[in-house]
Order: structure tokens, then sequence, then C-alpha cells
């Protein structure tokens, strides 16, 4: 899938209109492993970039989800309450976490494309 | 999202190469680089655990041995539990307690022909060597089996697969041990574990560990399992787990786990730390290691704070997680002991927010040990 530009911290998010779609990399659900929970913020707040947008828990330990670009939450996958394990299954598709109406597009220049975040997760050597 | 500094100074066991072959995870825990999980990962190792039967590699654990006939006598001085007692053969979980009656590692004693053999807590064995060199009597010797691996075949399945290998193992009954020949090697076999099923655990000397792993594995009711569902099988079943749910800080009787002393040692004393054991033994700890069940999905970590009805803080969760076969969170702690009580409702305060919980009995699931 093309289209989706990734943060250090291995979160993604897919542009349309002036709204992004948040979730995990695939990478970050294959290292989490079965994720058992998700906390998600409420509809209606603000995140800064690489402020903690949510909470993904799997059975060992939480982990923080960072916003990968500023913006007010206009949306949550209420699916993932129900069903979790839907980041591991479809981690940059069914298994988003927050929609974001962005507040400084200027911030996704800073974001790798598909092909950089590649590199960046070989370079990570880690398997 | 990774919190592991580097593997090159951890200490590798005999079954290194089987775990990579396995496609397993390798971190840094107590000194070793050991599987947290393998392809199939946590969720599905734990269950089918549960349904089967699972092999682990247990080898960072420390295996002592003391010999001489004073031996059981000279251990019964450094721990509360009745070893002296013990028929051969038989086995005690047990703890070494400090002078205050804190627990400086908890550990399981076999009683063997030659003596006792000890199986003690990887992160503690250093230490454990020290007080038992420094504090054992001079008559009993001491010798670290570094040079034996120990697996842990566990689950339902378990007596079955093992009865193929070492004829005879199935007439052990759980807390019995014996020696078995297996491929020809010279073979422990405990029946216990960590997970509250039926099971084994297997010492060989470090040279027959791939073939015991190899023949294990390749039975079609066994799949690797990582360290990751060890610690969610052994939470489920209420166990404690050295450094998190005891420590120097924690005591025996705190801890839930007076069952362990005998009658004997309860009256007679002659451990470290038995004036406070006793008299919590008849007064009453002041807190209490409990089951907690949080209401919703939110698990509840390490280091959660407990609130009373009223908002006060009246414990903290000591291990917590999600536990696949109770199919939701699950935690134990310490709290005070008047509100160690079956069924009190409590709060969680689990990222800043109170979340409803309740006291519960432990384990989560039950224990299927075999006592025939």
């Amino acid at each position: 899938m093309s289209g989706l530009k990734y943060s250090k911290d291995h979160e993604w998010v897919r542009i349309e209109g002036d709204v992004g779609t948040v979730g995990i990399s695939d990478y970050a659900q294959e290292q989490l492993g079965d994720v058992v929970y998700v906390e998600l913020p409420e509809v209606g707040r603000t995140v800064a970039q690489n402020e903690e947008a949510a909470v993904v828990e799997s059975v060992k330990a939480a982990s923080e989800v960072y916003a990968p670009v500023s913006g007010e939450v206009v949306e949550v996958n209420q699916a993932l309450e129900d069903d979790p394990a839907l980041v591991n299954g479809d981690a940059t598709g069914e298994g988003w976490f927050v929609k974001l109406r962005l507040s400084a597009p200027g911030e996704l220049d800073g974001l790798m494309d598909e092909a950089a975040y590649a590199d960046y997760v070989a370079g990570l050597g880690d398997d | 999202m990774s919190d592991d500094a580097g593997t090159d100074t951890l200490a590798r066991t005999p079954l290194h190469d089987e775990h990579r072959a396995l496609g397993a995870t390798l971190v840094g825990f107590a000194g070793y680089e050991m599987p947290v999980r393998y392809a199939a990962g946590i969720m599905a190792e734990h269950t089918h655990t549960r349904a089967a039967a699972g092999l682990f590699d247990v080898s960072h654990m420390g295996q002592l041995r003391l010999t001489g006939s004073g031996a059981a006598d000279a251990l019964e001085r450094l721990v509360p539990g009745d070893i002296a007692g013990l028929a051969p053969w038989a086995m005690r979980y047990t703890q070494f307690t400090d002078d205050e009656g804190g627990i400086l590692d908890d550990l399981i004693a076999t009683r063997t022909d030659y003596g006792v053999h000890l199986v003690v807590n990887a992160s503690c064995k250093e230490q454990d060597i020290a007080h038992l060199e420094r504090r054992l009597d001079a008559g009993v010797g001491l010798s670290v089996l570094s040079e034996r691996a120990l697996v842990a075949l566990q689950g339902p399945r378990a007596a079955a697969v093992l009865e193929r290998h070492a004829p005879g193992c199935t007439r052990l009954a759980f807390m019995t041990a014996g020696t078995f020949a297996i491929g020809g090697a010279d073979a422990l076999v405990s029946r216990c574990g960590y997970t509250g099923e039926d099971g084994f655990e297997i010492s060989v000397p470090e040279d027959a560990a791939v073939a015991l792993w190899r023949c294990l594995v390749a039975e079609p009711e066994v799949e690797p399992v990582g360290l990751g569902a060890r610690d969610s099988l052994r939470l489920e079943a209420g166990l404690c787990l050295y450094g998190h749910d005891i420590d120097e800080t924690t005591s025996p009787v705190e801890a839930g786990l007076a069952w362990s002393i005998g009658k004997r040692r309860r009256t007679g004393g002659g451990f470290p730390g038995a004036a406070r054991i006793q008299q919590e033994l008849a007064e009453g700890p002041k807190r209490r290691r409990v089951g907690i069940l949080p209401d919703g999905k939110a698990p509840a970590r390490e280091g959660t704070p407990v609130l009373d009805a009223d908002g006060e803080e009246i414990g903290t969760v000591t291990s917590g997680g999600f536990g696949p076969t109770a199919g939701g969170p699950v935690a134990m702690g310490y709290v005070a002991a008047e509100a160690a009580e079956i069924g009190r409702p409590v709060s969680l305060l689990v990222r800043g927010k109170p979340r409803p919980a309740a006291i519960v009995k432990l384990p989560f699931v039950p224990h299927t040990y075999h006592r025939p």
C-alpha cells in the first residue's frame, strides 16, 4: 500500500484531505506480539507531534503510541475495543488507531516514505 | 521498542542454537540470552501449554548439589521448609530467608541418594551460592552443577509424551523425582513446574541437552515455549516470581507461602528470621499477597497502585498482565491485611485513572497437578 508516511517510533499516517489516519507499523506489531488491549484518546483531544496519543498492550507489556503529526482527534477505531488483535492482523489497515485533523501539515515532510522506513527498519538489525 | 541493551555479554544455554533454529526472539534475562517467544507467539504458546504440552529451556536456573549425611539438616538452618522430613526423592518448595524474615530467594529442594538437589532462580544463584558457602556447616559439600541443562515439559499431555522417552516417569507423583536414562543420558526427572499444569523438569548433562530437546520438540503434542508465556502461565497459576512478588522486603507469611512451612518448623523455628515469621503466623501479617481481578479489559502492570473505596492507597500490584486462559487481565499484589478479603472491591490506578477491580482467590486457573 502506498501513501503511508512513517515516524522513527514506528507509527504511520495516511493522509486524505486534511485528515490523517494513524496506526503502528507492521514491524511494530510484530515486535509487540499479540495485542490484548488498546487505549484510545477521546475525540476532540488535541495532540502534538510525538506526544502520547494511545497505549497498546501486548501480553508482556504496555507501550505508548506517539502522534506522528499534530492535530485534533476526530475519530478513534472503536473496533479495537472488542478486537485488539486487528492490530496484529492488519496493522496498516483495519488496525488503525485514530484519525487526526492535521494542524501542521508541514510536519509530514519530516516523516519517512515507505522505502525510507523499510531501510530504517532493516538498519535496526533486530530480527 | 527493545529495551535490551545488547547481547554481547550474555551467557548462552546449551540450547541456544535450537532456539535460533526455531525462530525464537532472544532477550537478555538474568545474564542469559533467552527465548522470550518463538514464531507462534506468547498467546499461542500459552494456550498450547494448557491444551497439550509446552517445552521450556530453563537452563539459566541454578542447579546445586548438597552432599553429606548432614545436608538436609544443614539446609534446614537456612530455610523454613521441612527438609529433614523429606522422604528420599520427595521435593519441597521453600525459601532462603534473611535474619529479618525477608526472602532471599525461593527454591525447590529434592532429597536424593547423595543429599539434596536444589534448583534456584537464575537472578539469585550467585548470591545463593555465596550465602550457602558462608552459612552451610563445614561437613556439607556444595557443588554448582553448571554443566547441567534443565528443561521443563508442561501441560496435560506432558506425562504421555515423556513416558515414551523415560518409561516409568508417569508413576512419579507431583513433587517427587527419580533418575531415568533418556537417550543414554542420566536424567533427574522431577514432577513439578511453574505453570500450574501437570508436568516435569528434566535435568541432564549439558552435552545431552540438544538430543533431549530435539526428541521432545519433535513429538506431535509439543511446542517450544518462551519466557513470555512462562510468565503469563505462572501468573494465572498464582505463583510468585522472585524480584517481583517476593524479595527481601516480603516475608513468606505476607506472600501467602505459609503452606510451605511445616508444622515442626513453625513451632521449632531454627531458621533465619524465625522470630518474625513465627509472630506473623500467630498474629497475622500486616499485608498479604492477593489475587486482583480488573473489571474491564485494561491490564494493570507491576507497580500499579491499589486503592480502597475512599481512594486511599492500600497496596501495589507486583505482577499483572493479560491471562490468555483467563481471557482477560489478571494481577496479584500486596494489600493491607484488613483489606485482603475475597470479593472486596478495590480500584487500580492505571495511567492516572482509577479502574474497578476486586480482590479474588488465587489461582486464576486451577492447578492440575498429578496427585494420585
